[in-house]
């Protein structure tokens, strides 16, 4: 484009080209072009939204969290009535929204992982069984794997006056599983210290038998004795301060069993439903990343004589975690998100109880940004965490 | 001592021995992958109980226990469920209710007569597919535009008429698969072109655009997809002026194909990224424009690396088309869930009945895209084998 | 673009505004587009629900085929948005429906703060219970500890909580997003009652794999009137709406059917004859903004108010549902209308 003459004089002189053709020039005329466009935008929709809010004559803001709910809750971690206020009920449905994405991920990594090598097994009638799970599950939308656990949790357990009665007083039925609810009394807490300086013990034994094997060879035993001192320590404590601890058993009443703490069968089954369908893909992940590590590795294992079982957890396992736990994390963020599919079922979470309140005071902006808001927290969070262990796990590169 | 043979080579092959008796046939086989250890053998004889104990009933509840024809609910209900005539204790599929319903699970409540409209796109859709997914048939680049830019535009005159003197169906009679198919193509054709241009922001080295296009990608995949559906059915009014209001299903596609584009915006990054920079400065150094060095270099290349990635996208926007059930629309899992609600058809085995039939409709599209990207994938693993 | 329509959704949503959009003038606008946009429940045996040919027919639906036929003369100028308990008031303030006509309980809450108008009643409805017969349960009071399925977003919801709590007892809410999984969920045995609205319980028995096995309690607990909803601000069009079913009502009364509403135009009965609008110089329709025989029109569509309610759930329909209180004024019941003149 610029002018051949220019060329020819030499680079010291510029060529007398418009200021159209500079790049820098043109990057900063596309950012502000970009940028106008975008504040024209928001200008749009900010005075579109001001009008009709003027033409509604509706009052805004959140404010209205701290009115009183009105409706009760079916499932909550911690008191909840009518009386209790919007935001209380939200937050009832924040933790909710924890309780089963946690429960969730333990149990879909678990089993992703039995899944996932049992694919990678040598058992002809295990890896196919395997594979079968994983294609079955992967294909099905989560929505879909919710509803049919429902309906099959809602059908397969029987009544409440046919509930199967479960050890330690608990019992299993079609209005969920009731098991007994611990109350603790007071000096309770030097149970849970005594448990805590067991636990803290433990884990000075092993860095001990841990430095003393480096050093010498041979190391302590360590298994045993933590586990005497877990179960030790706590009992004595328990003994010493007069038994604190009772329980309150779930009771046939007219309808339902009374006493006791109960999970749905909303729960029970959204838990399952996401735990099952998480698994199908955290499988893959886990044979993708198995698979990954040359097989030379786990030969020049064999050829230290280290145990099969040896190999796995100090060769294969720690090289194939580098590559299993970028996916893994996403999965995570994958099985936290569908957890909102427990609007179809009834499972009080953030998006169930927001819709609710949502409906009954009529905010849909508000509680839209407040969902927004949680679960764009929660992603940046398992996000770090994910990150930070990773970094952990990564071999370090010599 | 010249004449002495000190080497010997045998001028004939020798026939294969046999191989030693135990290494071959039926009981070899079961012995090496079933029970090749104690711990095998224990897991193959838990798995053998298991299936023998469920696969037996699966299978009588599907086929043998199913009532397969039937008018109304009378036929899969059981005569304590007043007026069955199935005797006590029966269970099993209620495959009558999906073919006394079938059609409404495919068009929804599209009109009856008008439902030539509907099979005519679905046949030139698959039509224009199936040469677009075979490798050895020629002129892709025209079966492309077809199908990506004639067909929609067709269709869409075809589906909402009013014009040409098809009589006008508006989008809340539409339902069932079609509208889980036409979802998630649109969504597809939208975010391909949308994802591109948001990945190539997101690597530019201008940054208000590539912080606008970051944080859209973040705070889109950060969220769940049920948000963003409400947001664009409940709040996208709000934001319009007065009296211009948005089509519910419009709505919809709006959300669903604002968050397949993050999505795919990401999978196109790791395409671009997986580009040597040799390549760029090729470009560069042949004096091409950034948008001749994007679309001639770079992209090509790119997005054939992520095809597998971007047929994943697709099956997870596949699946979450279930979803828009909760927005109050009858996709094919909404529809099939309305039904059970039907006075006609309310019987015990009804819902698991549609539930597995939906399953169904959903695993095989979603199987068979899996296998295709797989087929795919191998394809290109070939041509760049080093 | 995309990018930046969530961006800036995103910014607003922060800044935390809740906005209701509005239409100017309804009338004119359902008269340009030529249609009326009605808001229904999605499924409500009765009201509103889809036939085996998926189009939709009930008590509800007759009255948005009764306002098509005021304004236009013709009761199939109308379009069904079938809506959830969640949707249906967003759809009625962004001016996607122009009625609601969807069970909707008239409270005070719904008539300001939301920003719509109620009226008329067009059933008088109150919450119920529904329980298995097997349980033995014959009041209400005596369902402490129960385990209640009910429908999410409704005024039901809210009652449910006060009346257990007013008689001090226990209950378990199980609450569900759509009528359906209610339905299921209280047919697969997940929980002992069902509440709602009495004509609903009526209804949703009959979609329950053994409705003998069921019953309605006697107790209700809450004031229901059922209204169809417009938007605050249009009186015009609420104008309309009101005197559709004010219409329906007084032909009742008069006793004008669909049948004979053609000869009853001659009847000698001054009151008859205005109200048809076949008085001279009549301006019955005109004033409304409509054509004077616009009533005509109404009752040759679905009838008066008793053939609407016998054929959607009154006797004439599955549901058999007593007139009880919705009977006419001088038959025993509080369904009155201000007089055409």
């Amino acid at each position: 484009m610029a002018a051949p003459a220019s060329m020819a004089s030499g680079r010291t002189e510029r060529p007398p080209s418009s200021l159209l053709n500079d790049p820098k020039i043109r990057g900063i005329i596309y950012q502000v072009v970009t940028a106008l466009v975008f504040i024209a935008l928001i200008y749009f929709i900010w005075t579109n939204t001001l009008e009709n809010l003027r033409r509604a004559n509706i009052a805004s803001g959140f404010g209205f969290l701290s009115g009183r709910a009105g409706f009760d809750l079916g499932q909550s971690l911690i008191a909840f009535s009518s009386d209790s206020t919007y935001a209380r009920a939200l937050y009832v449905g924040f933790l909710n929204t924890l309780l089963v994405a946690f429960t969730g991920i333990i149990t879909a990594t678990v089993l992703g992982f039995i899944i996932g090598i049992g694919r990678l097994s040598k058992n002809w009638l295990i890896a196919k069984l395997s594979t079968a799970y994983v294609e079955i599950f992967r294909n099905i939308p989560p929505l879909l794997v919710i509803f049919f656990w429902y309906s099959g949790v809602l059908a397969v357990l029987p009544g409440v006056r046919e509930s199967i009665a479960l050890p330690f007083g608990s019992y299993l039925n079609n209005r969920g599983f009731a098991f007994p609810k611990p109350v603790f009394a007071e000096g309770f807490w030097l149970v849970l210290a005594a448990l805590l300086a067991a636990i803290v013990l433990s884990l000075v034994l092993r860095r001990y038998s841990l430095n003393r094997r480096m050093a010498t060879g041979r190391g302590v035993p360590i298994l045993w004795p933590s586990i005497a001192m877990i179960v030790a320590f706590p009992v004595i404590a328990y003994v010493i301060m007069g038994a604190p601890l009772s329980f309150d058993y779930p009771v046939a009443g007219t309808f339902n069993l009374t006493g006791g703490s109960v999970v749905g069968p909303e729960f029970i089954s959204l838990y399952l439903a996401l735990s099952f369908y998480t698994a199908s893909f955290i499988a893959e992940i886990v044979r993708g990343g198995i698979r990954a590590v040359p097989r030379g590795q786990s030969e020049a294992a064999e050829a230290l004589g280290l145990r099969q079982g040896y190999t796995t957890r100090f060769v294969v396992v720690p090289q194939a975690m580098r590559i299993i736990i970028p996916p893994l994390t996403s999965q995570y963020l994958n099985l936290t998100k569908n957890s909102t599919l427990a609007i179809a079922i009834g499972y009080a979470d953030l998006v169930s109880v927001g819709g609710t309140i949502l409906n009954q005071s009529g905010h849909p902006i508000e509680i839209v940004a407040i969902w927004m808001v949680v679960y764009l927290s929660i992603s940046l969070l398992t996000s770090l965490f994910m990150n930070w262990f990773n970094s952990r796990m990564a071999l370090v590169e010599r | 001592m010249a004449s002495t043979q000190t080497s010997y080579v045998r001028t004939q092959m020798i026939a294969a021995e046999p191989p030693p008796p135990g290494v071959t046939g039926v009981a070899h086989w079961l012995k090496t992958n079933l029970f090749a250890t104690t711990k095998d053998t224990i897991l193959t004889v838990i798995a053998l109980l298991l299936l023998a104990w469920y696969v037996p009933q699966m299978l009588n509840w599907l086929f043998f226990d199913a009532q397969w024809t039937g008018t109304d609910r009378t036929f899969c209900a059981t005569v304590v469920q007043s007026g069955g005539s199935q005797p006590e204790g029966w269970s099993g599929a209620c495959w009558a209710f999906i073919g006394s319903r079938f059609d409404q699970f495919i068009f929804g409540r599209y009109p009856i007569d008008e439902r030539w409209r509907p099979t005519l796109v679905g046949i030139s859709f698959v039509a224009l597919l199936v040469p677009l997914l075979i490798p050895k048939v020629p002129y892709k680049g025209w079966n492309a535009i077809l199908l990506f830019a004639v067909l929609p535009i067709v269709s869409f005159f075809l589906l909402v008429g009013g014009v040409f003197g098809l009589r006008h169906v508006e989008t809340s009679l539409w339902g069932g698969l079609m509208v889980t198919l036409i979802l998630s193509f649109v969504g597809m054709a939208v975010s391909f072109p949308l994802g591109i241009l948001l990945a190539l922001g997101r690597r530019s080295p201008m940054p208000v655009i590539k912080t606008l296009c970051v944080t859209f990608i973040e705070i889109v995949r950060g969220v769940p997809l049920i948000t963003v559906l409400f947001m664009a059915s409940v709040m996208l009014p709000l934001f319009m002026p007065q009296g211009v209001t948005v089509d519910r299903f419009l709505r919809a596609l709006i959300g669903f194909s604002i968050f397949a584009s993050a999505y795919m915006a990401e999978v196109i990054r790791g395409g671009l990224q997986a580009i040597p920079k040799g390549q760029y400065e090729g470009a560069d150094s042949l004096g091409f424009s950034y948008w001749q060095k994007t679309g001639l270099i770079v992209l090509p290349q790119a997005i054939k690396i992520v095809i597998p990635g971007i047929v994943n996208t697709f099956i997870g926007m596949f699946k979450d088309t279930s979803l828009v059930s909760i927005i109050g629309m009858f996709d094919l899992l909404g529809i099939i869930r309305q039904n059970f609600a039907d006075v006609s058809w309310a019987s015990p085995v009804t819902p698991l009945t549609g539930l597995i039939f939906a399953g169904f409709v959903f695993w095989i599209f979603c199987f068979g895209m899996s296998r295709y990207s797989m087929f795919v994938e191998r394809r290109l693993d070939t041509g760049h084998k080093r | 673009m995309a990018k930046k329509i969530v961006t800036a959704l995103l910014g607003a949503a922060v800044l935390g505004m809740g906005a209701q959009a509005a239409q100017a003038d309804t009338l004119s606008d359902v008269k340009a587009k030529g249609f009326v946009q009605c808001g229904v429940n999605s499924s409500l045996a009765g009201f509103a629900a889809p036939d085996a040919q998926g189009n939709y027919a009930g008590f509800d639906v007759d009255y948005c085929k009764a306002i098509a036929a005021a304004v236009f003369g013709d009761a199939t100028k109308v379009k069904y948005t079938p809506t959830t308990a969640k949707e249906r008031f967003p759809a009625l303030q962004s001016g996607e429906v122009d009625v609601l006509a969807r069970n909707t309980t008239w409270t005070i809450n719904r008539d300001t703060a939301l920003g719509f108008n109620f009226r008329p009643v067009n059933y008088y409805d109150g919450q119920g219970f529904m329980v298995r017969k097997s349980l033995n349960v014959k009041s209400a009071l005596e369902l402490s500890g129960a385990a209640v399925c009910v429908q999410t977003g409704t005024t039901t919801e809210l009652n449910l909580a006060d009346y257990f709590k007013a008689n001090n007892l226990q209950y378990n809410p199980v609450v569900f997003e759509k009528i359906e999984e209610v339905n299921a969920a209280y047919d697969a045995g997940r929980c002992d009652v069902y509440t709602t609205d009495q004509s609903g319980l009526y209804a949703i028995r009959l979609t329950l794999a053994a409705p003998d096995d069921h019953m309605v309690l006697p107790e209700i607990i809450s004031k229901e009137p059922l209204a169809p909803a417009v938007r605050q601000g249009d009186d015009k069009w609420f104008d309309i709406v009101s005197w559709v079913h004010y219409a329906l009502i007084n032909a009742e009364e008069f006793g004008v059917t669909q049948a004979n509403v053609e000869e009853m135009k001659n009847s000698p009965n001054p009151d008859i004859k205005r109200f048809l609008g076949a008085e001279a110089d009549s301006t019955i329709g005109a004033d409304l903004g409509l054509d004077n025989e616009w009533a005509v029109n109404v009752i040759k569509a679905v009838g008066n108010y008793g053939e609407v309610f016998d054929r959607n759930i009154g006797a004439g329909s599955p549901l058999k549902i007593e007139r009880g209180l919705n009977a006419l004024w001088t038959k025993g019941g509080i369904q009155y209308a201000p007089p055409i003149r």
